[in-house]
């Protein structure tokens, strides 16, 4: 090929091996972009927060709502069902044109697919709880929104726990789909050392994702241990 | 609304149908990409998953694959797919092929070992008590029930490995993705509320064809066995 040898340094072909050094792992990059890294971390962070916050607070009374109403339970699962065979990407791109807002359009998306998660777990949780103890509220005359809230709600808090970890977890990973338009957390950090083809940025930006993701499930099952403290005692008198 | 006007508009010319960038090319590309990215996963994912449920010792292995699966729930396909395409793992569709495997190989591995670990013990015993030995009470017996969820496992797979590929038109790949990505890069929000529309389509079509596909395919008693 009659390349010019004396090309500029600073063109951006689409795959560039020539160039000297282009590690997967540099210190040196991470100090230098600190502030752009520690920029959208935030953004990653502050986005999955605010979906799985917003998730939780619709999700356990749509929840309860189901269980209270067994007719109700049916439709509200195959909903879920079907919404979540929708790929986040299709979503982001048939509701962005109409919202015209990136944030809103991401944070939307990451509601929608918690939101599944959190409803079914949560059905999943209030199903379970033994009748045994359901009649025993009931032969204590409990009526049904007190049993809710005082029996059924607190017994099924493994499942929401669990629920929550999962749906937290995928959200993490699902930000980084915000890039299709142009609003994904580390993800947007992802595709510009793509497009520029710098490995450290990619993988910088990979690591913390994962990192986030792992503390936030830690995070939360030590959590879950905290609020459940009768389900350890449970296990350890076994 | 104007976009669902220009989305309508969009899919009705036949251009945009045809062709090589067409809808139908692409989503012919879509499938094949699909149906590679699956079968790697399987031929490595089948056989790993049926001899850990198989054998009483690779139980602790076993274990270990649940937490492989939640591991890579946690890894953004993104990023995996960017650290694909920008090494020497090829050009194209390739590289999103094998990120797309990768993804789908712990969710078939997991219902694989799943369904064969959770054949009821005591039919196993009853098996083997008349004479079977281990091999055919792998390939009568253990398979034959674990079925319903290795075929689940597949096809949970196959819907998501479907909707993840359009995210390889980020990174220089093909399939549908393009439809919705070159939407955005001409502002042509019409384009991309149809390629959404069509890659949701295609996800929700599938699903429906292999539900109805397993239903078929699994004997009558075991579908009567699920019932129950």
């Amino acid at each position: 090929m009659p390349a010019p040898v004396s090309a500029p340094p600073g063109t951006v072909g689409q795959m560039t091996p020539e160039q000297p050094a282009n590690p997967w792992l540099s210190w040196q990059y991470v100090q230098d972009n600190s502030d752009e890294i520690l920029r959208y971390l935030g953004e990653h962070v502050t986005l999955t927060l605010q979906a799985i916050a917003i998730a939780l607070v619709v999700a356990i009374p749509l929840a309860a709502l189901a269980h209270a109403w067994p007719r109700l339970a049916g439709p509200l699962v195959a909903t879920t069902g079907v919404l979540y065979t929708i790929p986040s990407l299709a979503l982001f791109a048939v509701v962005y044109p109409f919202i015209r807002d990136r944030r809103t359009t991401v944070l939307l998306g990451l509601v929608l697919y918690a939101l599944l998660l959190l409803v079914r777990n949560t059905l999943v949780g209030l199903r379970g709880v033994d009748p045994a103890v359901t009649d025993a509220a009931r032969g204590l005359g409990y009526g049904r929104w007190r049993m809710l809230f005082t029996v059924e709600l607190p017994n099924a808090l493994p499942a929401v726990i669990t629920g929550l970890r999962l749906a937290s977890v995928s959200t993490v990973a699902l930000v980084t789909v915000g890039v299709v338009i142009g609003y994904g957390g580390l993800g947007q950090l992802m595709f510009r050392g793509f497009t520029s083809g710098y490995h450290a940025q990619i993988m910088t930006a990979t690591l913390l994702c994962l990192a986030l993701g792992l503390t936030i499930d830690l995070v939360l099952y030590l959590v879950g241990r905290l609020v459940t403290p009768w389900s350890r005692a449970a296990v350890s008198a076994r | 609304m104007n976009e669902i006007e220009a989305a309508i508009a969009w899919l009705n010319d036949p251009l945009n149908w045809s062709g090589k960038g067409g809808i139908l090319a692409l989503t012919g590309e879509h499938l094949v990409m699909t149906l590679q990215a699956v079968l790697l996963a399987s031929v490595v994912a089948l056989p790993l998953g049926v001899v850990l449920g198989h054998s009483r010792r690779a139980a602790r292995l076993g274990t270990s694959t649940v937490v492989l699966t939640n591991v890579t729930r946690a890894l953004p396909t993104f990023a995996l797919l960017t650290i694909f395409a920008s090494t020497g793992v090829g050009f194209g569709n390739t590289p999103t092929v094998y990120a797309a495997a990768i993804f789908a190989l712990p969710v078939i591995l997991a219902n694989t070992y799943e369904g064969v670990r959770s054949v009821d013990a005591d039919i196993r015993d009853a098996a083997t008590g008349i004479g079977m030995s281990g091999p055919r009470v792998l390939l009568q017996v253990e398979l034959p029930l674990a079925l319903p969820l290795i075929t689940s496992g597949l096809r949970t797979a196959v819907v998501q490995v479907i909707a993840t590929i359009p995210l390889a038109a980020l990174v220089g790949g093909g399939g549908l993705g393009i439809i919705i990505t070159q939407g955005f890069g001409t502002q042509r929000y019409g384009q991309v509320l149809a390629g959404g529309v069509i890659v949701a389509l295609l996800c929700l079509v599938v699903e429906g064809l292999l539900a109805l596909g397993q239903r078929l395919l699994t004997p009558a008693p075991v579908r009567a066995l699920q019932g129950s």
